[in-house]
């Protein structure tokens, strides 16, 4: 892969970060805007959710990481601290592709 | 977390609520630095893999420094796929950045140099870690203290992982299921309202249905439109616009 082409998506990247921070500058957003902007994380996370645990590129696939996720939900659900819920979830990967 | 509610030390402008709370914060972000580090190492690894040199593997998490963006883009090299539908998939993926940018702005340092500097920590992890938080001084710090700790430890994962290159399977460490586990954590305090609940269905669902339809990208991005839901039903409450309380749900 070319650097320039590297850099080029990279500058992409960057810029969308900036735009808010910048085009807003000391300002706020109205209140229903920031409402809504502000609750975009919330789906936009519950998809990520779903892509990273069942799909591999555009295929839905069904695997270890399904249970890893189930596991995760538990730990969450008992409170247990964030880097347990992620090693837990790793963990039950390791060992259901270990077994199998 | 309820000390970080107390107003004592908010007056200045990096000032969060007591040394307590900061030292919350501290260990949360460590913590969430530590997973994205880890999965640093399976990103280095998958773009070596794909054909890219470590100098470039790590050029890609010093400027790019947003994890879906790179997997999509040397995925798709990896894959062979053309330079236009990496670059596409990479930029679709960053697009939410730009809601997240919308979002971070008012919790953000004044002055348009250090903002310039801020803006590359605008990711997943960061915004939802300042969200989390009950008043502006704790967000601006749970901002920053999270988006240092990735930065530096996805960076060195990211070179680890290079330099490991093809000699670690991420799959048989059980990596790639750290992911969508880290996602639910920084999820699930954020579903206290019901709009933010439907959000969260409606966003989902979308993906389900997309990803075997559409391009990789595609789905993330048409998830967004599941905010539209959260409205459904609801006149604006100042309740909406608040901080999540439980910011503690991610406390070590």
């Amino acid at each position: 892969m070319s650097w320039t082409a590297l850099l080029l998506i990279s500058a992409g990247c960057y810029l969308m970060k900036a735009l808010g921070p910048l085009v807003l500058a000391d300002r706020t957003l109205p209140p229903t805007a920031a409402r809504l902007v502000g609750l975009v994380a919330v789906p936009v996370l519950a998809a990520l959710v779903v892509i990273q645990t069942v799909s591999s590129g555009d295929r839905l696939v069904l695997d270890a990481r399904l249970p890893a996720l189930g596991v995760a939900a538990v730990l969450i659900w008992r409170r247990a601290p964030f880097l347990a819920v992620v090693l837990g979830a790793a963990a039950t990967a390791a060992l259901l592709r270990l077994v199998r | 977390m309820s000390g970080a509610a107390d107003g004592t030390g908010t007056s200045g402008p990096a000032g969060p609520a007591g040394p307590p709370a900061r030292r919350a914060l501290q260990r949360q972000a460590l913590v969430i630095g530590l997973a994205t580090g880890a999965y640093g190492i399976s990103f280095g690894v998958l773009s070596v893999t794909a054909g890219l040199s470590v100098a470039q593997t790590c050029v890609l998490s010093l400027v790019m420094f947003t994890g879906a963006s790179q997997f999509a883009l040397v995925g798709v090299i990896g894959a062979g796929g053309v330079l236009g539908a990496a670059a596409g998939n990479a930029l679709l993926l960053g697009a939410r950045n730009v809601a997240y940018g919308f979002v971070a702005a008012p919790v953000l340092a004044k002055g348009r140099g250090r903002r310039l500097v801020l803006s590359q920590l605008v990711i997943d992890e960061t915004v939802a870690m300042a969200r989390a938080q009950p008043d502006p001084a704790s967000a601006r710090y749970a901002f920053s203290a999270t988006g240092l700790a990735i930065y530096v430890l996805w960076n060195a994962g990211t070179l680890a992982g290079a330099v490991i290159g093809g000699e670690v399977d991420p799959a048989q460490f059980g990596l790639d299921a750290m992911f969508p586990a880290a996602f639910l954590a920084l999820l699930v305090p954020q579903l206290r309202q019901a709009g933010a609940r439907r959000a969260a269905v409606v966003g989902a669902a979308i993906a389900l249905v997309l990803i075997p339809l559409t391009p990789v990208g595609v789905p993330v991005l048409a998830a967004s439109l599941g905010v539209l839901a959260a409205g459904v039903g609801r006149t604006a409450t100042a309740a909406a616009n608040g901080p999540v309380e439980r910011g503690g749900d991610l406390d070590p």
